[in-house]
């Protein structure tokens, strides 16, 4: 299945402050948790994390350290700020209230839906 | 690891794809560190599952994405750095590009031709330049700004929406500056502030036609301000320029018994300096990457000798005890003390990395905007203790006001920046802040145009 960009990058920003909430990260660790989270269903292209990243930065959710990783390269960390979790609180509250109006929806339409059905699914688990 | 395939390793593959990157402007050496320290991983974890180095390497690469696009998603996060760039990020073909900058010079120079020929126009109808000062200093801004905004809602394609806007605002513009019964010949002081604050009040009208639709973004509106201080760089040059071109037209017409000033009084210089603004802000467009901005290099090298100059005058001031003597001239002085002090604030937060930490420069800055703060409320202090004794006459009011703007903006703007040297804010919020207030300086502006006269009598 694939997820539309605007859906992509309408949620990139409480997927990565989510993943930063539970620790530290860099780019390729945060891309591998979402993978793991969304059970492969969604696929970032793996550069574009970056931008994303970096707008985070700019805007102060983030902050950024350089640290020598364990493999002897210079690797750039990621850590959310206290601004950065409020502004992910903020998201969740706004996500959830996305969710919750999508699910009424979707039970009116077909309560006979099976509960696998792929838009329910489609919603990993968030901030966990 | 060598591969023994192609004879091709690794480090050679990964040497070559960072030279691809860093080609791109858009992407800076930290971030190709960042990229490539993504990419190593990909290949290791992909070697690991079982695959050849070349072809782990191919995979990692593939599933970074397309270069083009990464670096357009690049440019889009740091339009700071796309600022310097000759061209946004090169979606087309190369020769493509060439046909539309050369279709862009020629525009450019066919509406600078335009408005050269259009400032003649007046004389045509028996308005010579010679006698009608005030109708030509009231105008002087319609025969170019236009034109001007013409060429960026032609490049950005601006909608017809937004189109109409601006042409209503020139319109509007040009009746206040002509129905009012002003004497003339810049006799009367709101005839003289009409044509100072007209130019002001327009110039946002041709931002909102730079930016074509990003206006009410702040990277739109930080891009127009980058634009204007280039634009006055540019346009000092070119003028200096024509200076040293009329010096010697005369000098050598003169070795042959023939006197050019009246050529140059009535056609040179007029058709000339109308036109060099839009010859200047094709420049600015079409320029951008050949040499690094110059209006942050100029703030470098004078918000320190500025900050010292403030400093010692506050200094001087206390120990010699002695107040700000009231003069006709002191608030305007004041003011373009202000208006100095704001644009070395300016074009040092447009150029500044809003991510990197607080440095000693923003230390300077602070001094710089503090100590001018100081500077300004003794003045106000002093002028506002005998303004019932001077009166309110239009000049003066229009300096009031234009002082408090100023004042309201650096004191704001000190509170934020030392929130950001302190860690509590970002420095994003200082840029907005300043962007946010880019129309007010039009506001007041256009109020000196519209209300100004009748208030105070068209004298």
């Amino acid at each position: 299945m694939e997820i539309n960009k605007d859906l992509m990058a309408a949620s990139s920003t409480p997927i990565v402050l989510a993943i930063l909430a539970e620790e530290d990260s860099y780019g390729y660790a945060i891309l591998q948790r979402v993978r793991e989270l969304s059970g492969g269903r969604m696929e970032w292209t793996d550069g574009m994390l970056y931008p994303v990243l970096h707008r985070l930065e700019r805007l102060g959710h983030v902050e950024a350290r350089w640290e020598v990783a364990e493999s002897g390269r210079r690797r750039k960390y990621y850590r959310i700020t206290s601004r950065g979790r409020a502004q992910l609180a903020e998201e969740r509250r706004q996500w959830q209230a996305v969710d919750a109006t999508l699910r009424g929806i979707w039970q009116a339409l077909s309560p006979s839906a099976p509960a696998g059905h792929p838009a329910s699914a489609a919603q990993p688990p968030q901030g966990a | 690891m060598p591969d023994p395939g192609d004879g091709v390793s690794l480090e050679e593959q990964i040497d070559q794809w960072r030279g691809y990157l860093r080609r791109r402007q858009a992407i800076h050496p930290v971030d190709v560190a960042e990229l490539e320290d993504h990419l190593r991983e990909q290949v290791a974890v992909l070697a690991d599952a079982g695959l050849a180095t070349d072809e782990a390497f191919l995979v990692a690469v593939k599933r970074m994405g397309d270069l083009d696009a990464l670096s357009r998603e690049f440019a889009r996060e740091h339009s700071d750095r796309l600022w310097k760039q000759l061209v946004v990020v090169p979606s087309h073909d190369s020769g493509d590009k060439r046909a539309r900058a050369r279709t862009d010079a020629i525009v450019a120079f066919c509406l600078a031709g335009a408005a050269a020929a259009v400032i003649k126009v007046p004389a045509l109808f028996g308005i010579q330049l010679d006698g009608n000062d005030g109708f030509y200093a009231r105008n002087l801004s319609l025969f170019v700004l236009p034109l001007l905004t013409g060429y960026f809602v032609w490049k950005r394609r601006v909608g017809t929406g937004t189109l109409r806007w601006l042409a209503l605002a020139f319109v509007a513009a040009g009746v206040f500056a002509n129905v009012y019964p002003f004497g003339g010949n810049l006799g009367g002081n709101t005839e003289a502030l009409t044509a100072l604050h007209l130019p002001i009040a327009l110039w946002l009208v041709v931002g909102i036609g730079y930016a074509g639709g990003r206006w009410s973004q702040v990277g739109g509106r930080m891009d127009f301000i980058r634009f204007s201080g280039e634009l006055f760089i540019y346009y000092v040059l070119i003028a200096l320029g024509g200076g040293v071109l009329t010096a010697f037209m005369a000098m050598i017409f003169q070795s042959i018994g023939i006197d050019v000033e009246p050529f140059f009084e009535s056609w040179l210089l007029p058709c000339g300096a109308i036109g060099a603004v839009v010859v200047a802000s094709w420049l600015v467009e079409a320029k951008q990457s050949v040499i690094e901005n110059m209006a942050p290099v100029l703030t470098r090298l004078f918000a320190p000798l500025f900050a010292a100059v403030l400093v010692t005058f506050l200094g001087t001031m206390l120990w010699t005890g002695s107040g700000v003597g009231i003069e006709r001239n002191v608030l305007i002085a004041f003011d373009l003390l202000l208006v100095v002090v704001l644009g070395l604030l300016l074009y040092s937060v447009s150029a500044r990395d809003p991510r990197s930490p607080p440095g000693a420069f923003d230390v300077v800055q602070v001094v710089l905007v503090v100590s001018a703060l100081l500077a300004d409320a003794v003045a106000l202090w002093a002028i506002a203790a005998r303004i019932t004794e001077f009166g309110f006459s239009p000049n003066r009011v229009a300096a009031l006001g234009e002082n408090v703007i100023l004042l309201v903006n650096l004191a704001w703007s000190a509170v934020l920046y030392i929130r950001f040297l302190r860690g509590r804010g970002s420095f994003t919020s200082l840029e907005r802040w300043q962007t946010d207030y880019l129309p007010v300086y039009a506001v007041w502006a256009a109020i000196v145009v519209i209300v100004f006269p009748p208030v105070f009598g068209y004298t």
